[in-house]
């Protein structure tokens, strides 16, 4: 019998620590000048460097080592004058040189925090998320194991590499332990990463998504019963894909460490893969004996030491803080909390301020981001930002509604359509024929006629019967082939049968 | 015209006494006449060396302004790539394989219209100091071919003394270029760290790895190393700065009042008797010639053997993990990718080679990384100060290039410490990062085997060690009544 969330809690205080990696958005990769655009065919992104072969040497990326500055200043950490790269040795086939180049005990940024607010039962809750350390690193290749039940190594007949993603430009940024979040843990998690990730989409270093893989949250999970001062065993997730997943992985690894611990079973510390599908992890390599990797100072490169000046640049060029920024929004569009909350939920702030920039007005924008396009998102599993439709559509469809052009009938067509990849406004609505049927000479001719048609009704309609003008307005409707403004007709038809 | 120095023969070029294809045909004949006895090369490009001679003599006919060099062949160590040519690094590991790019030196040789003859042997992956390493069996001494041309740069000196070419390219990590050069009569430079790009040069110890120019001349050096040095940004370690003048410092060949510090740690107990009396009458030739000689005192170089070591094992345990069957080289064993690796590095890598990267890896190691790495780079950092000092007293310090005279072949084959320790008096330079020559002091009288005179100069002067080396080999040559290589055998068809 599984044990519930709140029976866990009750008796255990979990303690959390979450690493991040973030693949930098920079044109090229961290040691060389191959591309970065991801999903180009495999093996034809790379050179001698990135391959590792012999006598190739690094270079570092200047980009790269700005990007992750600038990361460091948002997440208000120290940026060490003089910090060295060094080699992680391991060998694996998708690691070209059989070690990575990282950094070790002199990381570029160091000791910072990030402020989260999360919406409990009783109020909103502040939580500071301490951050340990940034510092950069690059990207491994890519194995696919081929053959086998599972995908995995195991069982496999054969693998095939990738090394397109190799050397690609990465950003560790780990928190020190997080403790005294108790019930609310994954929520604390979720909305760490979260705002995490708005603020590197913010500073434009990466493209933050989380199902490409260019953000990969690692979440350690520790559980001791309440009262107890020492930590207990941590477990190591891997794999967790989505902001929803972070929650619900360390929602399941807390019951399951809590299911060990009341059973008086040990918790083995190990790696453990997250699975979507189930929700549930199972466990990788076992970290009891740990890997050697033999650090020491990568001697192909030399000490990054970047100026003040170079520094107080970087700061100066540092965008507004997204919860700032929200604030700001939140009282300019004067949007409820609620509300707020779902936009950042569905990720679609960016797209309503846009859209507000364009001339809509806000509470449409949002309503039409956080309505059909989040529905028709949802219904097909991708985010908003990545459909077919963008913030100057969305504006100007509004527009057209403002001018009554178009209906909100109409306009979830033209919605649909654009979504769909029919062409622009414009050309959907030319088309499909769409166009509001607004001229009053023609649509009170509809009206005659429909009169003349079932007079009876029309009869009840005067002597007060207002719900019988449904019939009348259905017909008028029919006939416009639903693009006269429906209240407009109604307006209409009640004006002309003495009713009005 | 293949026994002149490498300046005559450009001249002759440039004069069209002579075609590059004559010049290369010239070398190629006399690789095919004595290199079965010597084994330098590796590799024999005769097709890519005529197609590049012819490339130059049609520049030079259609009036073309060429390069000094244009034209003048040369031997390229196999630790440098060079793009569609084997590369092996001496070892079975790389056994076939063509790097699908050239490295720096490689295309700094092309610009400079310089024809490649081929690859040179060397020990593997550049470790050890006899080239006996080599999977491709030893390379001999033209001075006697029972005896070893000392190493890793070992195929390189051997063709140039054997006028299979009239320079080459060597590297030097821990007395590789300077060391051969001692044992074989010949001119070897190891320049400032960071002075010649690394990129292409398959590293062994990337803090201490440095490519350079061996010739039989002063002047062939100092020409080879402006045509090689000089900043790339392919390489983050190389220096972003002028290449110091070391043509003009080698043509200059002054001493007078130049300070030439004695180091007196490097001289004593286990150097032969003979290699110390030629260092001692090069001295009397310096000091004659109006140099001020000064004693100095580098306390710590005591620990340099052991801190090298440390740190050229570890950063090769390291950087030979890429050779893993995974890519490129020999593949061998079946079953996992682990089980392939395993089995492909047991059988690609020879026993030194091994031993360095089990001795780095334990270095390394986590419990022992203080102790060991730690404690070397410490090592490393007085050492550099060591020579900060010596070098506020002297201009250039000087010593024995190495201990002795070429030993036999298979003699210290089995004694790694007595091999190690003929690198005694190379390894602090590359330790510091500072420049170093090595140029001929003579033959020693227990066996008229040639010996080396070292000269050291700071960081980026290393136009000093070639005013002092032209002006000591000027001298030299005058006493031996012509270059020093014309006394050793003449080698020919058996």
């Amino acid at each position: 019998m599984a044990l519930r969330y709140e029976e866990a809690i009750a008796r255990y205080e979990p303690s959390l620590g979450l690493e991040v990696h973030v693949e930098l958005a920079t044109v090229s990769k961290m040691f060389c000048g191959c591309n970065t655009v991801f999903g180009a065919a495999a093996n034809t992104q790379t050179c001698p460097v990135c391959l590792g072969l012999p006598g190739a040497l690094p270079v570092a990326n200047a980009k790269a080592i700005e990007y992750t500055i600038a990361i460091g200043l948002a997440l208000n950490c120290s940026v060490a004058p003089f910090s060295r790269f060094a080699r992680k040795n391991y060998f694996y086939p998708d690691m070209p040189k059989n070690f990575q180049t990282s950094q070790y005990d002199e990381p570029i940024c160091t000791n910072g925090y990030l402020d989260i607010t999360i919406d409990t039962d009783e109020g909103s809750k502040d939580f500071r998320i301490e951050i340990e350390r940034v510092h950069m690193e690059e990207d491994t290749g890519k194995s696919l194991h081929m053959g086998g039940a599972t995908g995995r190594i195991h069982g496999a007949d054969y693998s095939l590499l990738d090394y397109n993603r190799a050397g690609i430009p990465l950003v560790e940024i780990v928190t020190k332990v997080i403790d005294g979040t108790g019930r609310h843990a994954p929520e604390v998690a979720r909305a760490y990463v979260s705002e995490l990730r708005d603020i590197l989409r913010a500073l434009g270093v990466s493209d933050v998504k989380m199902e490409q893989g260019s953000l990969r949250c690692d979440a350690n999970v520790s559980l001791r019963p309440i009262g107890s001062e020492k930590l207990g065993t941590r477990s190591e997730t891997k794999n967790v894909n989505s902001l929803k997943s972070v929650e619900r992985a360390i929602r399941g690894e807390i019951i399951r460490h809590a299911e060990l611990l009341n059973s008086n079973q040990r918790v083995i510390q190990e790696t453990r893969h997250f699975h979507e599908d189930t929700g549930l992890t199972t466990s990788g390599r076992s970290k009891e004996q740990a890997e050697d990797y033999r650090y020491f100072p990568e001697p192909d490169l030399v000490p990054i030491a970047p100026s003040k000046e170079m520094i107080e640049k970087i700061a100066a060029t540092l965008p507004e803080k997204p919860s700032v920024r929200r604030k700001k929004l939140q009282e300019a569009w004067q949007a409820p909390d609620k509300e707020m909350a779902a936009m950042i939920n569905a990720d679609v702030l960016d797209l309503v301020e846009a859209t507000v920039k364009l001339g809509a007005d806000p509470t449409r924008a949002r309503s039409w981001w956080l309505g059909e396009i989040a529905r028709i998102a949802n219904e097909r599993s991708v985010a908003a930002s990545d459909l077919a439709i963008s913030a100057a559509d969305v504006a100007e469809i509004v527009a057209l509604i403002v001018k009554g052009e178009l209906t909100d009938k109409l306009a979830r067509q033209v919605v649909e359509a654009l979504i769909n990849g029919e062409g622009r406004v414009g050309q959907i609505i030319q088309s499909r024929g769409i166009k509001v049927v607004s001229d009053d000479s023609s649509l009170m001719a509809a009206i005659e006629r429909a009169i003349a048609a079932a007079p009876d009704v029309a009869e009840k309609v005067r002597g007060g019967n207002i719900p019988a003008s449904g019939a009348l307005i259905g017909a008028v409707m029919k006939e416009s082939k639903g693009q006269a403004d429906a209240a407009k007709v109604r307006d209409l038809l009640l004006k002309h049968l003495g009713q009005g | 015209m293949i026994r002149k120095s490498a300046a005559e023969m450009a001249k002759s070029l440039a004069s069209g006494e002579i075609t590059s294809v004559e010049l290369t045909r010239a070398h190629l004949d006399q690789i095919s006449r004595v290199d079965s006895q010597v084994n330098a090369f590796l590799h024999i490009d005769r097709e890519g060396a005529l197609e590049q001679a012819e490339q130059v003599d049609a520049k030079r006919r259609a009036g073309e302004r060429l390069s000094l060099l244009a034209g003048v062949p040369l031997a390229l160590k196999d630790v440098l790539v060079q793009k569609g040519i084997p590369t092996t690094c001496g070892s079975k590991m790389l056994e076939g394989w063509r790097p699908p790019y050239d490295s720096t030196v490689v295309r700094r040789l092309r610009e400079n219209g310089i024809v490649i003859l081929g690859k040179t042997n060397m020990d593997e992956f550049a470790m050890g100091s006899s080239t006996e390493n080599s999977a491709y069996g030893p390379t001999r001494n033209p001075w006697d071919l029972t005896r070893i041309p000392g190493g890793s740069s070992g195929g390189s000196f051997a063709a140039i003394a054997s006028f299979q070419a009239p320079f080459a390219i060597g590297t030097d990590t821990g007395g590789s270029i300077r060391q051969p050069a001692a044992v074989t009569a010949t001119v070897g430079v190891k320049p400032t760290y960071g002075a010649v790009s690394r990129y292409g040069l398959v590293a062994f110890s990337s803090s201490l790895d440095q490519a350079g120019p061996c010739a039989r001349t002063v002047l062939d050096a100092a020409y080879l190393h402006e045509a090689i040095a000089g900043h790339d940004p392919l390489d983050s370690t190389s220096i972003n700065a002028p290449v110091p003048a070391v043509v003009a410092a080698a043509k200059d060949g002054n001493v007078g009042g130049m300070k030439i510090g004695v180091i007196k740690e490097l001289q004593g107990d286990g150097y032969q008797p003979g290699v110390l009396r030629l260092f001692n009458e090069s001295l009397e030739i310096l000091a004659s010639l109006g140099a001020d000689i000064v004693e100095v005192s580098c306390k710590y170089f005591d620990y340099a053997l052991a801190a090298y070591y440390l740190i050229a094992p570890s950063e090769c345990s390291s950087n030979l993990a890429r050779f893993d069957a995974m890519r490129y080289g020999i593949r061998r064993g079946e079953g996992s990718a682990e089980e392939v690796m395993n089995a492909t590095r047991q059988i690609g890598f020879g026993r030194e080679v091994k031993r360095r990267i089990i001795l780095g890896t334990y270095a390394l190691s986590s419990g022992y990384y203080d102790a060991y790495y730690g404690s070397a780079q410490k090592v490393r950092t007085l050492i550099s100060r060591d020579f900060e000092s010596a070098f506020k007293l002297a201009d250039v310090l000087v010593s024995p290039t190495a201990p002795t005279t070429a030993f036999k072949i298979g003699e210290k084959a089995n004694d790694p410490i007595a091999m190690y320790l003929n690198d005694i008096a190379t390894i602090p330079t590359n330790l510091a990062g500072i420049g170093g020559m090595s140029l001929p002091s003579g033959l020693a009288f227990e066996d008229g085997l040639p010996a080396g005179f070292q000269i050291m100069a700071p960081a980026m002067k290393d136009d000093l060690m070639y005013k002092a080396g032209a002006a000591l080999e000027a001298e030299l040559v005058f006493k031996w009544q012509g270059p020093i290589l014309n006394l050793a055998p003449k080698l020919g068809a058996r």
